[in-house]
């Protein structure tokens, strides 16, 4: 128990773990308001999307400070946003659609916000799929390019979040803006920015 | 759905017991009321005061009523902010009293209403209608008021009067969601004359019997059953009527996807997404969105040989 509680890994996956103790805590006392389906719809999407631009955002970290370990964290990030993808779809699916297939199929072609966070999800499964180290060896360099979905995969779950809201772009725009960010850091100018950033970090500190 | 002819309405209807007991609690609400302004209690004191007087109306619906609490603590009205449960997080700003609504534009009687005179103006009567959101949710809301050509009758229009314009207190203090450029303000919404005229056209006062909860609209506000919910202006303080067809804040906001007319209409889509069907508030299945949120027995007559996917 105690190695469990020094193990920072249990800790981020605690962390991870609060948005779903959240929702489940609000079920229990009543607090998701008149329409607990979409309040439901919403967190999970809004946490799927946190999750990836977190994920997202370890190797400019690892850049800025040099800290290759935190690697050994992107793994687990990358599953709980894959994990509440799945809670968001089964949402979808189960709660605000009752399993209707001609709806989802209609409702997948016709709203094109649904169609661009359908393909945003159905990207998401190889990913998951060939997150273990076996997966990583037996795929070598390709499991790097493979893994580049996750690009594709936030910019169209920021597009799927802009496209539904009715007026108020706020929320999606800030995780768009967020999103650039992260991907701008990616860009050899930003890399070079981020190395800048640590270099002069590292001689201030000695 | 039960809408019954006047004419059909036993006598004993008409004047039901409750009243009596109504104004029994109104006088013991007045008593707090003056007791809440000495203590200086929140601005929406009001709210939760039974309106005197509301006669039943043959405006009723079998569905099951929205519960209170859900019909004031979820709804929009970007005056507050744009999600569900700011309106009754930061409507306490609202100052209803004092308020007056002008009646102006292509009338022969123009006139300045005091909200306390505009409150006298008609016997109140409660109608439970049905409100159908753009975003694809409903509810049953029983509603105080009057009809709305009460008031158009006195304005007298003149000849050049075609449209009605609608228009909302603009006033960033009281109203913090106007802070934000999220619309143009002040909102404007409008109606054609003959669907400003029809009997289904309330001006309401109050909900569940009791006088309209700031979030809601207060102190009156639009309600017109067979059209989307943000067609119904609130807090309204200028009926205009003009003779070109009004550019009403959504129509401003995305031409493309609000339509003047916003008639509900399970075959025309939203161009974001399906309306032919509806989360009620408190239901777990899905219902199918009915034509003119199933007043069309009512209403469809106003629109005949209207093509509706082009009048949206």
């Amino acid at each position: 128990m105690s190695a469990l509680l020094r193990n920072p890994k249990a800790w981020v996956a605690l962390l991870c773990l609060l948005p779903l103790l959240r929702l489940v805590g609000l079920g229990f006392s009543g607090g998701l308001g008149a329409n607990p389906i979409e309040f439901i719809t919403r967190s999970t999407g809004t946490w799927t999307l946190v999750g990836l631009l977190v994920t997202l955002s370890v190797t400019p970290l690892r850049r800025l400070t040099g800290r290759a370990d935190l690697v050994r964290y992107r793994r687990m990030l990358g599953l709980f946003a894959f994990f509440y993808a799945c809670l968001h779809f089964v949402t979808y699916v189960w709660l605000d659609q009752f399993f209707d297939p001609a709806a989802i199929v209609r409702d997948i072609v016709k709203r094109p916000f649904i169609t661009v966070g359908f393909t945003a999800f159905v990207l998401l499964l190889p990913l998951a799929v060939t997150s273990t180290h076996a997966m990583m060896r037996r795929l070598g360099r390709r499991w790097q390019q493979l893994h580049r979905l996750i690009y594709v995969i936030a910019l169209l779950g920021v597009i799927h979040f802009l496209w539904l809201v009715k007026k108020d772009l706020t929320e999606p725009l800030t995780f768009g803006a967020v999103l650039a960010l992260l991907l701008a850091l990616r860009l050899p100018w930003g890399v070079a920015l981020l190395q800048a950033a640590r270099s002069r970090f590292v001689s201030a500190k000695y | 759905m039960l809408i019954r002819q006047p004419n059909d309405i036993p006598p004993s209807e008409i004047t039901p017991p409750e009243v009596y007991r109504e104004r029994r609690r109104f006088m013991q609400g007045m008593g707090a009321l003056a007791a809440g302004t000495v203590l200086g209690a929140a601005p929406d004191a009001d709210a939760g005061i039974r309106l005197a007087g509301v006669r039943a109306s043959p405006y009723k619906l079998d569905d099951e009523r929205t519960p209170y609490k859900d019909v004031t603590t979820y709804n929009n009205f970007y005056e507050f902010g744009t999600g569900k449960s700011d309106p009754a997080k930061h409507a306490g700003s609202l100052k209803t009293r004092p308020w007056t609504v002008a009646v102006e534009g292509e009338v022969r009687n123009p006139r300045m209403y005091d909200i306390d005179t505009l409150l006298k103006l008609a016997p109140l009567e409660e109608r439970v209608y049905r409100m159908r959101c753009v975003e694809g949710w409903s509810m049953v809301i029983p509603w105080a008021g009057f009809p709305l050509q009460e008031i158009i009758r006195r304005a007298e229009p003149t000849g050049n009067a075609k449209y009605i314009e609608f228009v909302t207190l603009n006033d960033p203090r009281q109203m913090p969601g106007q802070r934000s450029r999220v619309l143009d303000w002040p909102y404007v919404e409008g109606l054609r004359l003959d669907e400003a005229m029809h009997p289904l056209t309330l001006l309401a006062v109050g909900l569940y019997g009791e006088v309209l909860p700031n979030q809601n609209g207060a102190p009156i506000r639009l309600v017109v059953p067979w059209k989307y919910g943000f067609k119904s202006a609130k807090s309204i303080v200028r009926i205009r009527f003009v003779e070109k067809q009004p550019l009403t804040a959504w129509m401003a906001a995305a031409p493309r996807e609000y339509g003047f007319y916003s008639n509900v209409n399970p075959q025309v889509d939203h161009p974001r997404w399906s309306q032919a069907k509806e989360r009620r508030i408190g239901e777990f299945f899905k219902r199918d969105t009915l034509m003119f949120n199933g007043y069309g027995e009512q209403v469809a007559r106003l629109y005949r040989g209207m093509d509706l996917q082009k009048f949206f």
